[in-house]
């Protein structure tokens, strides 16, 4: 792997069942290119998180993913509600998630924690009424487990 | 022990992956929420569930799990077979609540594997 590799998606808001499709395309390219696999782990959770809560949250959005040889990058973008207090939000616990969420095994302010530990780096740009950006870092080789 | 003998020992039925029935399993874990799953999993192969959708499934592979078990007789749906089979991931019912079903096979030597904090 000399360049990097460049995959992008859209993450539909409308059908739960396929949220995590993305984050599986990925896992399985991170596969086939015989990728560290804690990383391959690290990435598939964090990007999994990510991608239920565009479909739980905001209504879908994008997932941009490129693959450097020592470290992949994640941006998922949306265009729902934004996060009114990011600090809150990130606590283990916390969730404006709907009941029907919650009975389908997610919902459980798990999410955003996950994401923070799997991950190398964690940045959110959010915007009430604009949407959310997450930049998502993970480095392979490297020990964050 | 291997999916084979958790079959025997839940009283299960094999819903997908019959060619996983000799994997060897050391490790498993029971929950309904999958964030849970995500969060403290680490090497368990086996997830012991009463939730049946496709996240299921997804929050299986995401982890390199291998085997799932659904739990008070439930029965997934088409697409969840499916979903499974494409992955390679094995799908076992069993009439047996959660907790017997956890204690059947801790009692037969399955621990609940290394914790990732
Ligand atoms: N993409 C998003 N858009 C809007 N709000 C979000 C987004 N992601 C997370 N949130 C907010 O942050 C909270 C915590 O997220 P998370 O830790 O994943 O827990 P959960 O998804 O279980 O509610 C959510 O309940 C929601 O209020
Ligand atoms: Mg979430």
């Amino acid at each position: 792997m000399s360049s990097s590799i460049s995959l992008h998606f859209d993450v539909s808001g409308d059908d739960f069942t396929r949220a995590g499709e993305a984050s599986t395309q990925v896992k399985k390219t991170l596969k086939k290119i015989g990728y560290d696999s804690d990383a391959i782990r690290r990435v598939a959770i964090a990007m999994y998180e990510g991608e239920i809560n565009m479909v739980i949250h905001a209504g879908g959005g994008t997932a941009d993913v490129e693959i450097y040889p020592d470290r992949v990058d994640i941006v998922l973008t949306d265009e729902g509600p934004g996060i009114e207090d990011v600090e809150k939000a990130m606590t283990a616990g916390f969730s404006t998630a709907p009941d029907n969420v919650r009975s389908l095994g997610f919902g459980a302010g798990m999410g955003l924690p996950n994401i923070e530990k799997y991950t190398d780096s964690m940045r959110i740009e959010t915007e009430i009424g604009v949407g959310t950006k997450m930049f998502l870092s993970v480095n392979a080789g490297g020990s964050n487990s | 022990m291997t999916v084979r003998d958790i079959i025997s020992i839940l009283n299960a039925e094999i819903i997908a992956g019959e060619d996983c029935c000799e994997q060897e399993i050391k490790t498993a874990c029971g929950s309904d929420m999958m964030s849970d799953v995500l969060a403290y999993v680490k090497e368990q192969s086996v997830l012991l569930t009463g939730l049946i959708n496709p996240q299921v499934v997804r929050t299986a592979d995401m982890m390199d799990m291998i085997c799932i078990i659904f739990v008070r007789g439930k029965m997934p749906e088409a697409g969840i077979i499916e979903l499974a089979t494409e992955r390679g991931i094995a799908l076992l019912r069993t009439n047996l609540g959660m907790f017997e079903a956890c204690g059947l096979l801790y009692t037969n030597g399955l621990s609940g594997g290394v914790i990732n904090e």
